[in-house]
């Protein structure tokens, strides 16, 4: 048996025997793991985060379940992976909306960025023609200073500080700090 | 929340449990659903009058062991499938050996039997109540074992679901052997069988939804 499995059971006993210490103890030291271990699995550290006090309130209102005379990580990792794959069952619910409303779903952030895309040329506009250009090529079409110097005829310098003047001045109109 | 803070409350309500707690659960269920279910049994077709007599017959203690064992090895697998990560092949092939073993001494009897008596052992007189009268009495214990397990954490809600049914049918089929005067152990081998089997089915069917948590 491994020196963690001993130590972890010994917790997890004391805990069942009404011992808050030793249980407080206990869920720290598995949180680490838990987040680990969904982390590998989901890549996507909030969802973890989300299955990772999921799988705490499990174990805390499931903890009749551990039967002592079994490994206490085997009883662990069933529960977590019970919480894993019943993550997938409900996400996989989700993908599967309904055509109508996963239209709604992507013509809505469809909206929002064609809004912005808007918002940004009215403001853009109303700079001088050069100003503009230079935003639009670094900030917009994503140059590299180089090109955009090269694209505009200016040195480096003159175009880093074109396009910190042009943001500089689009922020004071919209009231906010670059 | 955040997880620590969630820790902290998780801790502070640790109240200790009882080291059988989770047994005391299914058996709870269990034992109020057999105590409703008996009473339903007795209200509707009642015990048979020569309850007595038919006590000294090897058939009915064959009738009453086949459930009765049924039921045991049920129990067991459902309380192992009920713990995460708690081993429970030895319990299923376990809870399979009662049927095999009756099978093989229903088929034993009727190889025995004359060729016009093999029919009548397997169909009896009630052949086309019997399945039905054993899952309406299993219905209370069905009920009764899934609220004791939905308090528990089956991580295999189908397999744990079906072994839920055939306790549930196992106990209703024992209850109904109180009633029933069929004699054949091919007749008990195949219809208490079925009615059993169909509440596994349900069961099944049922704990897909039931036993989530």
């Amino acid at each position: 048996m491994s020196e963690t499995e001993t130590r972890l059971k010994a917790l997890m006993l004391a805990g069942l025997a009404g011992d808050a210490a030793a249980y407080r103890t206990l869920l720290s030291e598995l949180t680490p793991h838990l987040r680990a271990f969904f982390k590998r699995r989901l890549g996507n550290a909030a969802d973890a985060e989300d299955l990772v006090q999921e799988t705490l309130i499990a174990i805390h209102t499931k903890r009749a379940t551990y039967d002592a005379a079994l490994p206490f990580t085997a009883w662990l990792h069933a529960v977590a992976r019970y919480k894993l794959i019943d993550h997938f069952r409900r996400s996989k619910i989700r993908r599967t909306l309904p055509l109508e409303e996963a239209d709604s779903i992507f013509a809505e952030e469809d909206v929002e960025s064609v809004s912005a895309k808007r918002d940004v040329e009215q403001l853009l506009a109303t700079l001088p023609k050069a100003k503009s250009d230079l935003v639009r090529s670094v900030k917009i079409e994503g140059l590299s200073t180089a090109e955009a110097a090269e694209r505009a005829g200016l040195s480096e310098s003159g175009v880093k500080v074109g396009v910190h003047r042009a943001l500089k001045a689009l922020s004071a109109m919209i009231g906010q700090k670059p | 929340m955040k997880t620590d803070a969630l820790i902290e409350r998780l801790s502070e309500g640790a109240a200790p449990v009882h080291r059988r707690a989770a047994l005391w659960s299914l058996a709870l269920g269990l034992g109020a659903g057999c105590v409703a279910s008996f009473a339903l049994m007795d209200m509707w077709l009642g015990i048979r009058p020569d309850l007595m007599p038919a006590m000294h017959t090897g058939a009915y203690w064959m009738k009453f062991f086949y459930t009765l064992l049924f039921a045991a090895a049920g129990f067991w697998t459902l309380e192992r499938l009920s713990r995460p990560g708690a081993p429970s092949k030895p319990q299923m092939v376990l809870e399979a050996l009662p049927f095999a073993v009756l099978a093989a001494w229903a088929a034993m009897k009727m190889m025995m039997a004359p060729a016009d008596a093999r029919m009548p052992m397997l169909m009896g007189a009630s052949h086309q109540v019997c399945p039905w009268r054993i899952t309406i009495l299993a219905l209370p214990v069905f009920i009764g074992v899934f609220w004791g397990m939905r308090r528990l954490a089956p991580t295999r809600p189908v397999i744990a679901g079906a072994a839920a049914g055939l306790l549930a049918g196992a106990a209703g089929a024992f209850i109904y052997a109180f009633h029933c005067d069929e004699n054949a152990a091919a007749f008990v081998a195949l219809w208490y069988t079925v009615g059993i089997a169909m509440m596994g089915l349900l069961g099944a069917l049922l704990g897909r939804f039931l036993l989530r948590w």
